[in-house]
């Protein structure tokens, strides 16, 4: 096996760090949500989701720490998920572009 | 155990502290190696099971963007964001429990295994009183469906079946969780985890921060949307 997966002990203090941000993060974004930026709204939230999520993964879930399979399995994991959502989306978002019957 | 004769035919010695070596793998590195690998394809296949509800809710979304902002309203803003801040509390003690055990600190590990429990209830009982409240408001889906000043109300229907489906099924994972930790908690207490040897509480670790990730997007799609009343005036 390679050297990524030696014993790997995450100091506490990014832990914490971790946890202050997203407490941080949490009250931002509702605070965020309650003013009127258009359809912007969406896109901060969600940028904010995912930076959040990120924070969690490559720090609570030691992924930053991990062997490159692991990092790899969870790309592909995000890979596979985007497909599911976008590609469906496509379609949605473009149905009323063709005028036919239906949304 | 069976592993010992397993080790001795690898021509390897026995690492005391380590637990047991199955037979199939060459040394402890590749059995730790494999189990977070098995762990993480288990994860994968939660992300497409939560993904498929993700997508139902963007399609509908899409259709009915008043109906969502509408009935979206209708949760609790502020009881939502107090509630994500609990559960990422319970995150943070589930890490501090990993580096816990491997630290090999087995009354710290307990400490923060009960703390994460504790947490994870008290996010279940701030979601019981969000449902009880919404069910003595008619606000679920069904027969007695009624959203007061919702813009549509056949529509608002899809809001609050997704709404219930996803939070439902976020919370039957940490119910499940809760069963998981009360045998971790019972197993650390009874000194079945040293520092070299801590993979059940690492593993239980990556479930309980999938589900807090989930959390992260359920927060701001189901909570936040339009909570200006744009769409509403």
């Amino acid at each position: 096996m390679n050297a990524h997966s030696e014993h790997h002990i995450v100091p506490k203090r990014v832990y914490f760090g971790v946890f202050a941000t997203l407490i941080v993060l949490t009250w931002v974004t509702a605070w965020i949500s309650t003013k009127d930026l258009g359809p912007l709204n969406i896109y901060v939230a969600l940028s904010i989701a995912v930076f959040k999520a990120s924070l969690v993964l490559l720090f609570f879930m030691h992924v930053k720490y991990g062997s490159k399979l692991t990092k790899f399995i969870v790309c592909i994991g995000i890979v596979w998920l985007l497909m599911l959502l976008f590609i469906a989306m496509i379609d949605i978002w473009t149905r009323s572009w063709m005028g036919v019957p239906g949304r | 155990m069976a592993s010992d004769s397993a080790v001795a035919s690898h021509g390897t010695h026995a690492h005391p502290g380590y637990g047991e070596l199955r037979h199939h793998f060459e040394n402890h590195e590749q059995q730790k190696d494999a189990s977070t690998i098995g762990m993480w394809v288990f994860l994968l296949t939660e992300l497409m099971f939560f993904g498929g509800l993700f997508l139902a809710y963007f399609v509908y979304r899409q259709w009915y963007p008043a109906a969502f902002a509408s009935a979206s309203n209708k949760t609790d803003l502020w009881l939502g964001a107090f509630n994500t801040t609990v559960l990422i509390c319970s995150s943070l003690t589930m890490a501090m429990a990993v580096h816990a055990a491997s630290t090999g600190k087995r009354i710290l590990l307990v400490g923060f295994l009960i703390a994460t429990l504790l947490l994870g209830g008290a996010f279940l009982g701030v979601k019981a009183y969000e449902y009880h409240d919404k069910w003595v408001h008619h606000e679920f889906p069904g027969e007695h469906f009624e959203c007061e000043g919702c813009a549509d109300e056949v529509h608002s229907q899809l809001f609050f079946s997704l709404y219930f489906g996803m939070t439902g099924l976020h919370a039957s994972h940490m119910i499940i969780g809760f069963g998981i930790l009360l045998v971790l908690i019972w197993q650390a207490w009874h000194g079945k985890f040293t520092e070299k040897w801590y993979t059940p509480i690492e593993l239980f670790g990556l479930y309980w921060h999938f589900v807090d990730i989930v959390w992260i997007f359920l927060f701001p799609l189901l909570y936040l949307i339009d909570r200006s009343g744009r769409s509403l005036l």
